[in-house]
């Protein structure tokens, strides 16, 4: 019967006109990608009237070395400064809710740089440095040849995993640490078997968080990028620069129906882990 | 209670080595040196020479590079005010949802945030191109009302003209808006969900109306969270690369585009670094105004 009362004074929305606006703005901004996902199966070079149904763009994005080369990079690059960032940052994120130390506070704000600096000014600083500081072997053996960019993600994604871990560690109770070391525990043993399972649901928010930055970075990469490391970003980019084209439609849809897929699980995965802890 | 580092020395240096290492060679020592690079000149082709000079500070104030950076702030400030009035009855929505459509709209907003900025740029494109899908529609109703009125015995419409919506500043603030709107709803739903509701119930049982509640008791309470949603978007916006370079025409660069031409195709190193270091400057700069006005908020009221 609740159905049918009159909307509260506080339930916005089940007024019209806020409904309306959030209608208006999932069509803002879905229509543009879901149009998009809808023309790549589109049997149409021009791709704006629909001439029919097609799975020739996807074979072709498929088959295209360079697209799958610059896909593979990104997903390694991901993959590695994942684990890398997840590692610095939970150091980091215990080194600040652990200690006291002299400088405390300048580090903490200068960890929070790489955030906040726009993206531009890290990727020439990127540039500048493995341009004179660290020139980059080049024609090095995959993946080793990533390492510039793997470097340059790692620095800029690994803060965010600090600022997860560190809200997470806030709601740890010391004295589950200190009872651990009165029973004989080392540091090691306190850190491995108190601490990181406290942590685990901020490692694994965290890692998501970094997987997406690095995967989604397009300016930073583009900087440290070499002719012979593309990531998948710059590809589409140089691809598309002046045109639509209906290959790249296809391996957009596989990206997003991709970001989907893993949205929906680290969902799965959160919600369990958020009433465990 | 925080440990002193002096009491476990050992556990100290595990975790402070590792991560003061990185920071400092692979972040603070690359920004130091573009900073160094601000106050040098070319030296040959190759070479900088760090002479301490603050000609290319002098550069930027020029009048072609300032009304870049005056065209960038604004931008971003158009772009930050689009998104606060769009995000705003977003972020009310969601706050006073049932817990369920609660975080389907969350999702619901984040979901294109998770989305490559690259294929989302791409997107609009393809929706705003002369032969996109927006002037393919209005064509297609130019076409029926032409038809309409030639049916009523009037003159039909003329040769229809596409709409030039794509490669100009029209483009990159709609491109701007659309990327960043998501930055700008969460903090704002952080806020107002933090709300006590009681103080809307009661200015609306004092006999407020809903605008003039909004007015006066929730905007100025969630203030602190509309500050923080302005500064997240307006930070990315300033310093955006591919929007304006994709969806913009010859005149609409940013500081982002002249930041990048120096690094990379006018190779003039020393200007392309005081270009940056204006940009952390402004961002810093914004930072700062935000911290000020969130510190005397609390004693103003």
């Amino acid at each position: 019967m609740a159905k049918r009362a009159p909307p509260g004074p506080l339930e916005y929305l089940r007024r019209w006109p806020l409904q309306a606006w959030i209608v208006g703005v999932t069509i803002f901004l879905y229509a543009p990608l879901i149009s998009l996902m809808v023309f790549s199966f589109n049997d149409s070079k021009r791709n704006v009237v629909w001439k029919g149904f097609t799975l020739k763009y996807y074979g072709k994005a498929l088959t295209d070395e360079s697209l799958l080369t610059a896909l593979g990079n990104s997903l390694t690059i991901a993959f590695v400064a994942t684990i890398a960032s997840l590692v610095l940052g939970a150091l980091s994120a215990v080194l600040l809710w652990r200690f006291r130390f002299p400088g405390k506070t300048a580090l903490d704000g200068a960890l929070s740089l790489p955030i906040v600096v726009p993206e531009i000014c890290m990727g020439v600083a990127m540039l500048v440095f493995f341009a004179k500081v660290l020139p980059w072997p080049t024609g090095l053996i995959w993946p080793l040849n990533l390492g510039s960019i793997i470097i340059a993600h790692i620095s800029f994604c690994f803060p965010f995993v600090t600022v997860v871990v560190r809200a997470r560690l806030a709601s740890f109770n010391r004295e589950l640490e200190e009872a651990a070391k009165d029973l004989g525990a080392g540091e090691w043993r306190t850190f491995k078997d108190i601490l990181i399972p406290h942590m685990a649901p901020s490692l694994v928010a965290g890692a998501l968080l970094a997987f997406t930055l690095s995967l989604d970075d397009f300016v930073i990469t583009f900087f440290t990028a070499g002719p012979d490391t593309v990531t998948f970003p710059v590809k589409v980019y140089s691809m598309v620069r002046f045109s639509v084209t209906p290959e790249v439609n296809a391996a957009s849809t596989i990206l997003i129906v991709l970001t989907v897929l893993l949205t929906f699980i680290a969902l799965r995965f959160q919600n369990p882990a958020k009433e465990l802890g | 209670m925080e440990q002193h580092w002096t009491r476990a020395k050992g556990a100290f240096a595990a975790v402070f080595t590792p991560t003061v290492f990185w920071l400092f060679a692979f972040f603070l020592i690359p920004l130091g040196i573009v900073w160094a690079y601000s106050f040098g000149q070319n030296d040959g082709l190759v070479d900088i020479a760090i002479t301490g000079t603050f000609k290319n500070y002098a550069r930027v104030l020029e009048p072609l590079y300032l009304l870049i950076f005056v065209k960038s702030l604004w931008f971003a400030f158009l772009t930050t005010a689009l998104c606060l009035l769009i995000g705003f009855p977003v972020a009310l929505a969601i706050t006073f949802a049932s817990e369920k459509t609660k975080s389907w709209l969350l999702l619901l907003i984040m979901l294109p945030f998770w989305t490559n900025l690259l294929i989302r740029t791409y997107a609009l494109m393809a929706v705003l191109r002369t032969e996109g899908y927006v002037n393919w529609g209005y064509h297609w109703l130019w076409d029926r009302a032409s038809g309409l009125m030639q049916a009523a015995g009037m003159q039909p419409l003329g040769v229809f003209t596409p709409l030039e919506l794509l490669h100009n500043n029209f483009a990159v603030v709609f491109g701007l808006v659309y990327v960043n709107l998501p930055f700008m709803v969460l903090p704002l739903y952080a806020a107002l969900d933090r709300l006590d509701r009681s103080y809307l119930e009661a200015s609306l049982d004092l006999g407020a109306g809903h605008l003039r509640t909004l007015m006066r008791v929730v905007v100025p309470l969630a203030l602190p969270g509309i500050a923080s949603g302005i500064l997240i978007t307006f930070i990315p916006a300033l310093g955006s690369y591919l929007t304006p370079d994709m969806l913009g025409g010859p005149d609409s660069q940013m500081i982002a585009s002249i930041i990048e031409r120096q690094f990379k195709r006018a190779n003039d190193w020393p200007f392309g670094a005081a270009l940056s270091f204006m940009l952390m400057y402004l961002t810093f700069a914004a930072i700062a105004i935000q911290a000020v006005l969130n510190r005397r908020a609390p004693e103003s009221r």
